[in-house]
């Protein structure tokens, strides 16, 4: 059975500065599966947003550059459409949203005018008032109170959760088949946070895209998603669904992020364990294994070449030499 | 020694709200309205709440970056909010601050070294030997290279520049080291070794420390109390084992499951409270948390609930009208 919605195989991508180009995406692959939620964890720096940007093919330009790879939505290869046909598909079949909304809405007009040029650019053949019915359905459907007053409201008179839900209404406006949403509750309070959450599964559930969940957060990871892929300095070390990560996790990089969270009902005040050093910035990535000089198991093997991606088992791949002899 | 260090009570500080074109005041912002605490030798107090609780005006007020609006701040025995500016300033040895963004409060143009001289310099301390002395000592504690002093600011990762900060704000061998969210914009990696860190000079240096973080996971970790805000007042206090196994007001409790579990198993449907949190020029009448309260009545929409004891030994205190009922347990 093939349900992959969109599948991204062997992505090179990177941005060229004044004199020297740096690769930041390197060899990435993974699948969404219709109707599940696929989150893409990681720390600043390791490329799970320039993934989500050139999924949109919106990597800022002249800088950034796909050098090759593919991205199928159903099969059809985005990277070789002409930039006129991305139109149809970005904000139609693929959308998107951000950590900060207000960045992302347009502060000198009215959020209600805002969701309806979704509507005319999707759905021309709809009457001015047909639009108007459907943007407030949307704005209730997210669970924004009194939305017919809201229509009038400008994004600065909402608070931040409200327009994270006017940029989840306009994203869903148009039923895309796949959403991409890059860290859509950091900069929200975790009540808040929790709002949100519940509304994706709850939207979800109910209109049956699928979620592209771009996060730095295990906690949110574990709450909302399905498939779970990892990624350090530009490439996937591991991904598997998601209970099989959490419950044996075999990368010493996801294992070390994952006891380093201090957690509710750990022991107050005990040393935590980290992982030394920093993320490597792209131009100083070290060659062979991308994680070997923060890894407590690095091997002489390691600087060789970059690990592949080994089966575990059918849903759990992991990018590390030593992973059979470590989990034994 | 297991005293007080430092006493805050009825502690006021209001913001003027200012209107029109004469800028007239119109209103008041009451960030801290009516907040007391205490806090002893060596502790850990955590100070937790959403954005526009009031938590870092509580910071910044104690060390007198704010001007209270009324209520007394008695440290080792004095009360700051009377005391004039020169003998703040001297008095501010003994308490530091270090912030969220190290970037923002470290001079970029000044070399790490110079950055570090800063405080004995200012505070009149050694001479120019034992101060380079002082400095090395101090990159060792917080676990910089040696040669660190020579180089500026922007050459090091955040997780780096906040061991400058850190380094700077324990230079003085201060007793109070506020840490207003030290580590909320550092990677999660580098989030445990700065942790670690600062419990460790916590430790070494007798410190007592105020954590500000909206991570209630790692305000847990850290702290030994937690003082819970809400719209600038105190809605519950306990000790940080307790608050999270037994919270008693509705707001923490609902605080604390809205917090992700990292654990695909116990995954459930995350609880939430309806609404956004309300004005703090214009709070809800009553129970400030009354408009988001799934068990308010009457009386919460119109008496202000006082901080009381819910345990014998006055550790556990909660300002909510229904504190125990049976339909509030977890």
């Amino acid at each position: 059975m093939n349900d992959s919605v969109l599948s991204v195989k062997n992505l090179f991508a990177g941005f060229s500065g004044d004199e020297d180009y740096v690769q930041v995406l390197s060899d990435v692959s993974f699948e969404v599966k219709k109707g599940r939620t696929l989150g893409i964890v990681g720390e600043s720096g390791c490329g799970k947003s320039v993934t989500a940007l050139a999924i949109m093919r919106l990597l800022p330009l002249p800088a950034g550059r796909i050098e090759k790879g593919e991205i199928l939505l159903d099969g059809e290869n985005l990277l070789k459409l002409p930039v006129e046909k991305m139109h149809s598909i970005r904000g139609k079949r693929i959308a998107m949203i951000f950590q900060e909304p207000m960045t992302a809405l347009n502060p000198v007009q009215k959020i209600g005018r805002q969701l309806m040029e979704i509507y005319s650019l999707h759905f021309p053949k709809l009457t001015q008032e047909q639009m108007q019915t459907n943007a407030v359905a949307m704005l209730r459907k997210v669970r924004i109170p009194s939305p017919e007053k809201r229509m009038n409201d400008y994004p600065h008179q909402l608070s931040g959760g409200m327009r994270q839900r006017v940029m989840i209404a306009m994203a869903l406006a148009s039923e895309p088949d796949i959403l991409i949403a890059d860290e859509p509750t950091t900069a929200l309070d975790v009540t808040i946070q929790a709002q949100v959450l519940s509304l994706m599964q709850d939207l979800q559930a109910e209109m049956g895209m699928s979620i592209i969940f771009v996060t730095h957060d295990f906690g949110v990871v574990a709450q909302l998603c399905d498939d779970v892929t990892v990624m350090y300095a530009g490439r996937i070390i591991e991904e598997a669904t998601v209970k099989e990560l959490f419950a044996s996790p075999k990368h010493p990089y996801t294992k070390g992020l994952l006891s380093s969270m201090p957690q509710l009902d750990s022991k107050s005040k005990a040393e935590l364990k980290v992982i030394r050093g920093v993320v490597p910035g792209m131009n100083q990535i070290p060659s062979g294994c991308r994680f070997r000089d923060r890894c407590d198991y690095a091997i002489d093997k390691c600087a060789m070449a970059m690990p592949g991606c080994e089966q575990v088992n059918s849903n759990h791949k992991v990018a590390c030499v030593r992973w059979q002899e470590l989990s034994a | 020694m297991n005293g007080v260090l430092l006493s805050v009570k009825n502690l006021k500080m209001y913001y003027p709200v200012r209107g029109g074109i004469l800028l007239r005041q119109t209103g008041e912002l009451r960030a801290v309205d009516d907040v007391s605490f205490e806090i002893k030798y060596g502790e850990t107090l955590g100070l937790v709440g959403e954005s526009g609780c009031g938590k870092s005006t509580v910071a910044k007020t104690l060390l007198r970056l704010y001007e209270p609006t009324a209520g007394q701040i008695v440290f080792q025995g004095r009360d700051l909010a009377k005391i004039s500016k020169k003998e703040m300033r001297s008095l501010r040895q003994e308490m530091q601050i270090i912030f969220q963004d190290p970037a923002e409060s470290l001079n970029t143009r000044h070399t790490v070294g110079s950055i570090l001289e800063e405080p004995f310099v200012i505070h009149d301390k050694g001479n120019a030997r034992q101060r380079k002395q002082w400095v090395d000592e101090l990159l060792q504690k917080v676990g910089l290279p040696a040669d660190s002093n020579t180089k500026y600011p922007h050459e090091f990762s955040g997780g780096q520049r906040q061991r400058i900060g850190i380094a700077r704000a324990i230079a003085l061998k201060p007793k109070l080291l506020i840490c207003d969210e030290p580590v909320s914009a550092l990677d999660v990696s580098v989030q445990s070794q700065i942790l670690n860190l600062l419990m460790q000079l916590q430790n070494d240096l007798d410190l007592t420390l105020i954590f500000i973080a909206h991570d209630l996971a790692v305000v847990k970790h850290i702290s030994d109390r937690i003082v819970v805000m809400y719209l600038g007042k105190i809605v519950e206090t306990a000790g940080s084992d307790l608050i999270y196994k037994r919270p008693l007001h509705p707001y923490t409790q609902s605080l604390i499951r809205s917090i992700p579990i990292p654990d695909p198993v116990q995954r459930s449907k995350l609880a939430t409270i309806e609404g956004d949190l309300p004005s703090a020029i214009n709070p809800p009448s009553g129970c400030h948390f009354h408009t988001r309260c799934p068990y308010a009545k009457d009386k919460c929409r119109t008496d202000v609930p006082m901080l009381e004891s819910a345990s014998d030994n006055g550790e556990h205190k909660i300002a909510c009208h229904f504190a125990g009922d049976v339909g509030l347990a977890i």
